[in-house]
Formats: C-alpha cells, structure tokens, sequence
C-alpha cells in the first residue's frame, strides 16, 4: 500500500496553473526525487502536500487519511514534516531549542507544570533533552548543541533543518533541495545521512533536489516536472535518459 | 441638515491638516520603512518658528512662512541623517526607539526655550467666514481646504511626473535595484525627510492658525491622529494618506457633535481597528504575501 | 551512580532550586531594609513600589514584545483594566484588607487577562507595524471608554482608593511574575512562542498552533500588567484615565528595549534604572527630559549601529555582555 497517494492535484494563482494534474504515489519506505527545471512546481507542490497552499483540484492521501484543508500544523501532525529552500530556522534559538521546539507534540506536559516547574516538569525536559540530543548526534550537531542556530555554518544549519523535521516523528520527510550550496564531500555525506535516516527511522522521503549526483545516487524513482505538469516518472536511469526530460532540461 | 453639512465642512478641514500630516508618515515609511514617530513634533516646531517670525521678528507672513516651511525640511533631513541613517540596517525596533527618543528631544527642546505656558497666538491668515445659505465656513477652514488641495495636487505631480519623483517611487518599490540602476539613494531619502517635514510644517501653520496657541506638546495628538491616518489608507500610499487623513476628520467631527466628544477617540481608533480587520494592509495599502 | 544522578534531576528539590529560594528571601530582607531602615530617604524610599510596579510591567511586555516578537504599544491599556476593576473592587467589598486586595489582584488581573483574548483577534490577522498601531489604538480606545464611563469616575477619576500597596505586597508579585515568566520562556510552551517569533512558518510546519501561542503570550502579559495595575491604583490611591495613555505604553516598551528584548534580567534592570534615574536627575528638572531623550537615542544609536561591534572588534571596548537575549554558553 502506498504512503502518499496524490491524485490530479492542481492549484492557479490568478490565471496562472502553477501545478496541473499531477498524481503521485510513494510507497512506504521509498526515498522519492521530485526533479524538473527553475520554475516547474517543485516547492509548489511541497506547498500544497503540507497545507501552505490548499489545492484548487485534486486529493491527497497519507495513509488512507485525506489531508486536503487541513492546516500545516494538523497536517505537521497527520505526519508530514519538511525542511525550506531557503533555510528557515528558529534563528536566536539554540540548536538543541530548535529540535525541541519541533519535540512540542511528542513530549507534553500542561502550562500550569511550566509555570510552577512540578517534578514532571523536570522528567520530560530531561526525556526532551535526551531525545533532541539523539537526533542530533545523527547529524554530527550534538557538539553545536548550545550555539545559537543562526551560528552554525550553512551546511550544518541545512542538516540542523532536517533534523528538526525528523524530530516531529513524521512518516514522510520532504526535503528542499537539501544540497544547496553544499561541495561535492558535503553532499556525499549528506547523501549517506539520508539513507542512514530513512532506515534507521524508518521513514518515507521525498526530495526535491538539482544535484543529479544526489538523485541518481540514492532516489529509488523520481518524478519529472515540467510547467506544473508530469513530464515522466520512474527509475533514474530510464527517466534521465528519456528524451522528453533531456529536452526539457537543455532546450530544443 | 444645514449643521450637518457645517460639521462635514469642518471635518474636512481638519481632517485635510491630519491628510497633510499623513503624508509624511506615508512617504517616509514607504521609502525607509520606519514609523517616523517624531513626525508629528515637526508640526510643533513649524508653530513656533512661524510665532518667532512673525511675532518676535516681525517678518511678513509670506517671508515667515517660507522660512517655517525651509527650517522645518533641513530639520528633517538632519534627523533622518543623525538618527535614522545610522539605523538602516537595523532591527526596525531600534529605529522606533530612536524616533520615539527623537520626539521627546524635539519636546523637551521646546519646553527649555519657550516653557510649558501655551503661547496665544494670532491667525495669520485674515479671511472673513463665508455664509452659503446658513451653513457658516471659517475663513480658516476655507484656506485650509484650498491648500491642501493645492499640496496634494503638486505632490501628485512631483510623484507622478518628474524623474526624482519617479526615483522615488523606485526607492520605495526596491531600495538595492534602484541603487543599481544608478539612483542616488541617500538623495531620495533626504528628499522624501524633506518634503514630508515640509508639509508637516505647512499643517503646523494650519494648525495654530485654526487653534491659536502654541505648546510643546502641540505636535503630539494630531501627530498620532495622522498617522493612524496613514494607516487607515494603507501606509505606503500615498492617496491612501490623503482619504484616511479626510476620512478621520470627517469621522471625527461628526462624532464629537452627535455621539459624544468623550467616546470620539474611541471611534476614530474603533474605525481603524474595523478596517485593519478587514483589510489588513488598509484601504489602498498593497497587500504583500509572504513567499515560501 | 548514573541512576542516583538522573534522580536528583527529575526533582524539584535541586541545589538549584534551593539557591533561588534563597535568594528570593535574602531579596526580601534587602528590600524590608531599604524600605524600613535608614539608608535611603523618603524619597528614594517611595520609589521602591514604583520600581517593583515597572520591573512587573516591563517582564510581562517581554513575553510580548521579546519571546513573542509581536510590538505592542498597548501594554498601559491592560494596566488600566486592572487599575480599575481592582479599584472599584476595594472601593465596593466590606472585607478584610488582605482579603479584599487578594480578590482585587486576582480579579483584576483576570479581567485584563480577558481583554488580552479581545486583543487576540487582531493578533491573528495582522503583523508588525500594523498590529502595532491596532495594540496603540486598542490603548486608547479603552482610554477612552473609562474616561467616557460612569462608574470610573469619567475624567475625574477614582480616588480615595484605600492604599493597600506596600513593598511586601510588590515584592511578592514580582517574584511571582519574574518565576512565573522565566519558567514559561524555559518551557516547551515558551519555546514555542519563541520558535513563532523566529519564523512562523516553520513553526505551523514543525506542528505548533501559531494562533494558541500568540494569544497565548499576550493573554498572560495583559494578567500580569492588569496585576501592576491593580498595584499602581492602591499605591496612589487616585486614578485618571490620563495615567493610562500611549505615552504610558511606550514608557513601558523603552524599558523593555533598553533592557535588551527577550531578557528578563535586562528588563529588571531597566525597569528599576529607568525609575530611579529621573528622581536623581529631579535637581536638573528642566533638562531631565532632555537628557532622557539624548540618552535614549545615544544608547540606540551605539548599541543597534555596529558602532559597538566595530569598537568591540577593535579591541577598544571590552566585549560587554549583551543583554539582549543570548543563551549560547
């Protein structure tokens, strides 16, 4: 059974059909690419699948649940978590306030506990603290836990992102080209982060990225997308060789 | 009805000195996207140097209200230079607080020149009440509407028509390209201080021609009066600021003859409050949605 | 070993713990023995409730304006709900005192509290410079209607208000405030608000209810400055709707930016600088606002201008510590 189930989904802004008829399908576990040129729908779609955006047509399904209406926080809840293109973290924050800011509905206690610090205050800060502090040693971030998140440098600041995703339990992870800005060895470890990610959290991912090292290296199928429509989909080798893609890409 | 449409007559006239106000809340906000809360001070200041010009000095009033009107856009353009320019990459609330700290400044200058006494003063401007029928118009009122229409239509033109208009409207639009495209920033920015404090000194003289006494604190009510002015219109615009500005006056006083002149602030706030709900950029403001 | 030390963190009961508690009471005997003993004069002595009022008003603005992120120039408004309602609460009850000014401080609070949910709607729908201005009209509008009303006196105000404030009183809601605002910061409750100042949209993405957390924070400050209110009202025993305008507010909000947003220490500071400083500057009455004003503006200009990060890289200032909100250790 598939996790996400996307059906003819499709948005316009104004007169614009910035997505148009798009199905998707990924199946659990699967580490999904979502490719296509500048301007393509990519980050729309990403929009629409976690609530930012509300589609005009179409339905989306995670694990059987519609999702279509809900808010990016229910849908947060639902299971679905993602990182930005352009990073958005909790800035004057610390880097371990930043995964546990996103452990918010994990670990719950009442505001009357926070205001007068119970004991069982103290018991689930510590599990909080121990939980953001696991996640992080993933990412190697566990010793930049105390700096502000806005002092971390750029590629640590994308991974601090993903971390703080993965910290919502979410059942799909979307990432935002999670390569950007990142050298060749930064991407090949982040590439096998994700991969350690997915099996170790046992996790769905669908990811949006430019680097077709990355896609190629550890996408199991990817989508193509062209002016908001499908262009192809399937395994990279046979989707990056169709001519379709290659013209799009490079231009008649 | 005849008082009815009296009070509209005097709704327009104030309100068209809060519209002149506004407009200096607007243009500067736009452009350097601050709050200038010592805007409203400058009206203050334009009173008291007419009062030295034309009282102490004894200069005619076509001579004292040219100098008003020059000291109080140099004053402007030093603000912004001393206080704001320094800011410009700062957190917008360092910028409030400074403008806040540069409104008691202009304050408490004032009460250590001229102290805390209102000072009567006498209208320069001698124009007889005009009766149409039994509704009575001040000759305050009448000169107060004729010049504002004559300031908003130049400014309408200097935006639309000229080209340090046009650099203007650049500036406020996008501040790094239009330095790309060879505009002098700085310049446009002192220009926009300059006329801004301009038509504040031109609604300062207004002002005490209407109610005749000049104080320290003066500035401050019809300060903060046209600048929820501005923002009633949407700030930014600037015909925005010119019907939020009409519209307050307007509402203003009709509320003070036929609701009640305690509960007057709280309608006009109330007024604002509806609209932002409504529209939250206001009136005419662009509404500007955040990309993610 | 591991599993003794794990204990002792799970407990309320910490060195930690026990150190403020101690504090907290060695503070109460400094303040009974500025206010009792002879070391300051009368004048300096009236300060100190004002002080501890300023100190409540400005930590409660923080949550709002620091953690929250949201300017709001209505703070003085809330105070004036409390100021009244505890007021007519004490001018009405036949009850013992400290009854009666319990009830006043709860109630008073509370209703502020429920004007905090009104605010809310705004809240929501707009940002920055706009909610601004709607927190200044909301200020004045309730200005207005006290002054407007008949059981607030109108224009006259209230007096004879019995003067049930004292220090001890202050004291203990300003501890109470500063514990209760500090806990919440250092919460998953407080994080949240924080992470929504940060960005909005990654906090909706990470799952947090934007719109629960906003109103959350400005409902909890409006309680604590209808509380200062209350406090402000059976101190001077007479109040007008006068006290209460958006000058008021923005007094409160220069405190809080003087102490540097998000900084509750910062914010303590300020409050008790910022009350002290005119009473001192009082021979030099004239320029004392002038002052003020030249210090305010100095004060951004160096600390908001990289004058200070540029003198502080150069070696020619010692670093200062910031007292904006820095938690990297």
């Amino acid at each position: 059974m598939s996790l996400l189930e996307v059906k003819n989904l499709g948005i316009s802004f104004g007169g614009l059909r910035a997505v148009d008829d798009v199905n998707l399908n990924i199946e659990k576990g699967q580490l999904y690419g979502l490719i296509g040129p500048n301007g393509a729908g990519k980050t729309t779609i990403f929009n629409l699948l976690t609530g930012v955006y509300r589609p005009t047509t179409g339905t989306i399904k995670l694990d059987g649940v519609d999702i279509v209406g809900k808010s990016p926080s229910e849908i947060c809840q639902t299971g679905i978590a993602r990182t930005f293109q352009n990073i958005r973290l909790f800035k004057k924050m610390t880097v371990l306030d930043n995964v546990k800011a996103a452990l918010h509905n994990q670990v719950k206690y009442s505001l009357i506990t926070s205001f007068f610090r119970t004991s069982s205050y103290y018991q689930l800060e510590k599990q909080m603290n121990e939980k953001a502090m696991e996640i992080l040693k993933v990412f190697d971030l566990d010793g930049q836990a105390s700096y502000l998140a806005s002092n971390l440098p750029y590629g640590k600041q994308r991974k601090l992102e993903i971390a703080r995703g993965l910290a919502t339990n979410p059942k799909l992870l979307l990432l935002d080209e999670p390569a950007a800005g990142m050298n060749p060895n930064e991407t090949a470890e982040l590439m096998e982060t994700i991969r350690l990610v997915r099996d170790k959290y046992n996790i769905t991912i669908l990811l949006i990225e430019h680097d077709m090292k990355l896609v190629t290296g550890i996408c199991e199928k990817i989508l193509v997308l062209n002016f908001g429509t499908e262009l192809a989909t399937g395994v990279p080798e046979e989707v990056l060789n169709n001519p379709e893609v290659i013209t799009a890409y490079l231009g008649e | 009805m005849g008082s009815v449409l009296e009070q509209l007559i005097n709704g327009l006239g104030t309100g068209s000195i809060y519209a002149l106000i506004a407009l200096g809340y607007t243009m500067v906000y736009g452009i350097a996207k601050m709050i200038n809360f010592a805007h409203g001070d400058i009206i203050m200041v334009g009173a008291y140097v007419l009062y030295v010009t034309v009282v102490q000095f004894k200069l005619p009033v076509i001579a004292a209200v040219a100098i008003t009107i020059t000291f109080c856009a140099v004053l402007g353009i030093t603000i912004e230079k001393i206080a704001y320019k320094p800011l410009r990459k700062a957190p917008s609330l360092a910028v409030l607080i400074t403008a806040i700290g540069m409104s008691f400044l202009l304050q408490s200058l004032a009460l250590l020149i001229f102290n805390a006494n209102p000072i009567a003063f006498k209208s320069i401007i001698n124009v007889k009440t005009v009766k149409i029928g039994d509704i009575a118009v001040s000759g305050v009122t009448l000169v107060t509407l004729l010049v504002t229409l004559i300031c908003m239509i130049a400014l309408s033109l200097f935006i639309s028509k000229t080209k340090a208009g046009s650099a203007m409207r650049a500036v406020s639009e996008d501040k790094a390209a239009a330095q790309l495209m060879g505009i002098n920033v700085n310049k446009t920015i002192s220009m926009t201080f300059a006329i801004g404090s301009a038509l504040a000194a031109v609604a300062g003289i207004l002002f005490v021609c209407q109610y005749q006494s000049i104080k320290p604190t003066l500035g401050a009510l019809p300060g903060i009066k046209a600048f929820v002015a501005a923002v009633l219109g949407g700030i930014g615009s600037v015909p925005g600021a010119m019907i939020g500005g009409v519209l307050l006056g307007v509402i203003e006083s009709i509320s003070k003859a036929y609701i009640s002149s305690e509960l007057t602030d709280a309608i006009v706030f109330g007024v604002l409050v509806l609209v932002l709900l409504v529209k939250p950029s206001g009136l005419l403001g662009k509404n500007r949605i955040e990309k993610v | 070993m591991q599993n003794i030390k794990s204990n002792k963190n799970h407990s309320a009961f910490t060195k930690k713990n026990l150190f403020i508690t101690a504090g907290i009471i060695l503070g109460f005997f400094v303040v009974m023995l500025l206010a009792e003993g002879s070391l300051l004069n009368r004048q300096y002595k009236s300060l100190i409730v004002p002080i501890g009022i300023y100190i409540i008003l400005a930590v409660s603005l923080n949550l709002t304006t620091g953690f929250l992120g949201e300017l709001s120039l209505g703070h003085a408004g809330f105070m004036a709900i409390g100021a009244y309602t505890g007021a007519l609460i004490t001018l009405n009850l036949n009850m013992p005192e400290v009854a009666e000014f319990i009830i006043a401080l709860i109630v008073g609070g509370s209703i502020a509290a429920i004007f905090g949910v009104l605010i809310g709607v705004p809240v929501l729908r707009l940002k920055g410079d706009y909610l601004a201005i709607v927190t200044l009209a909301f200020n004045e509008i309730i200005r207005s209607i006290i002054n407007f009303l008949g059981i607030t006196g109108g224009a006259m105000g209230l007096s004879k208000i019995p003067r049930y404030t004292n220090y001890v009183w202050v004291y203990a809601m300003v501890v109470l405030t500063i514990i209760i605002i500090y806990n919440l910061v250092n919460s998953r409750h407080g994080r949240a608000i924080s992470a929504i100042r940060d960005n909005y949209v990654a906090a909706e993405s990470i799952g947090l209810k934007v719109s629960k957390y906003k109103v959350m924070a400005f409902v909890i400050a409006a309680f604590f400055a209808g509380i200062a209110g209350v406090l402000y009202g059976h101190n001077l025993s007479v109040l007008k709707p006068a006290d209460f305008d958006y000058n008021k507010s923005i007094e409160i909000l220069v405190i809080v930016v003087l102490g540097g947003m998000g900084s509750i220490r910062g914010s303590i500071i300020a409050a008790a600088i910022l009350t002290f400083l005119p009473e001192v500057l009082r021979a030099a009455d004239d320029f004392r606002m002038l002052l003020y004003a030249v210090v305010l503006i100095a004060m951004m200009l160096f600390n908001s201008s990289g004058i200070r990060t540029r003198l502080e890289e150069s070696g020619k200032l010692p670093k200062l510590p910031k007292l904006t909100r820095n938690k990297a250790k």
